[in-house]
């Protein structure tokens, strides 16, 4: 079964699979990013992937395309995992909400938001979760200066 | 000396500073403002093993109006700076303040983006209490140095920072 879930999706989706690799078990599809909700449909739908388990976001600045959603599936029917990585481009990045397929993909999301500023079309509520409002910018951003505070209150002197 | 053994030792004369001092010292309420692990700490203080009572403290309050001494005990972040100032303000006078650790000192490892880098910078301290966390004793320490502190003030002058 080893790379059983490699090939099934890259046949199902040929022109979306853009490398997979696989290391002792843990097995990794990378996928365009207008495929991205698609895939995460038949995953659900077809290869019984019933729990996101982590959804994040890596900065490879400077890297082109800059950003890499990470999303880690498992499946408790057949104790499956699997990772999806989708690459995602500076300017204005945007990727295709998993809110409706995983509610539990709702808060990742906003966390991702929050840290790397990567918007995710339809979902239901996006706005930062651990910053403040009235925060600028994406901290976990590899251009955020490191010395930069934003203080809610002025501090005394 | 005299004047005391006159009236039949019914009553004895000191300075008003001593008086009141002595009585703020040893019942300090306090509220503990704990947001991070420097709380299991300062929870074992109130065990029998440390006991902070035998120094008159152990009664917390969770109201900041009656409290006396502020004890910020773990990180305190920008997010939660507004918080504590009004915790701050909202108790009376006289106050004190103690920093609990290395994060509520000086932000300790956490120099980023989300951490306040001291509570100093929105709050006046008067006692700091190094540790990450710091030990039990390390707390009863610190509420004796405070206590030298507060038998040092004056009453009627007391600054008001």
């Amino acid at each position: 079964m080893n790379s059983y879930l490699l090939e099934t999706l890259k046949s199902k989706f040929p022109g979306a699979v853009l490398e997979t690799h696989a290391f002792r078990g843990d097995q990794t599809a990378v996928i365009n990013k207008g495929s991205l909700a698609e895939v995460a449909a038949f995953l659900k739908g077809e290869l019984g992937f019933d729990f996101l388990m982590d959804l994040t976001a890596v900065d490879y600045a400077p890297r082109e395309p800059r950003f890499e959603l990470v999303v880690h599936f498992y499946s408790s029917k057949h104790n499956y995992r699997l990772r999806l990585k989708c690459p995602v481009e500076a300017g204005e990045p945007e990727v295709a909400s998993l809110t409706p397929l995983w509610p539990g993909a709702n808060w990742f999301e906003r966390e991702v938001y929050d840290m790397f500023g990567i918007k995710f079309e339809g979902h239901p509520d996006l706005r930062r979760i651990l910053m403040y409002d009235g925060f600028e910018g994406h901290p976990l951003r590899k251009d955020y200066p490191l010395k930069k505070r934003q203080p809610r209150i002025p501090h005394r002197d | 000396m005299g004047l005391e053994t006159a009236f039949g030792h019914s009553y004895l004369t000191t300075r008003l500073d001593e008086a009141v001092n002595w009585g703020r010292k040893y019942s300090f309420f306090q509220y503990p403002f704990v947001t991070a692990c420097c709380g299991m700490e300062f929870m074992s203080v109130f065990g029998s093993t440390y006991d902070i009572s035998r120094f008159g403290a152990e009664y917390p309050r969770f109201s900041p109006r009656q409290a006396d001494v502020l004890f910020v005990v773990g990180t305190v972040n920008e997010k939660l700076a507004p918080v504590l100032k009004r915790v701050y303000d909202q108790m009376c006078e006289p106050k004190w303040v103690v920093s609990f650790g290395v994060c509520a000192t000086s932000g300790g490892f956490y120099d980023n983006y989300a951490t306040m880098q001291g509570i100093d910078k929105i709050i006046p301290v008067d006692i700091y209490i190094p540790g990450c966390p710091p030990r039990p004793e390390a707390i009863l320490d610190a509420l004796i140095k405070l206590q030298e502190k507060v038998s040092k003030e004056s009453v009627l002058d007391r600054k008001y920072k």
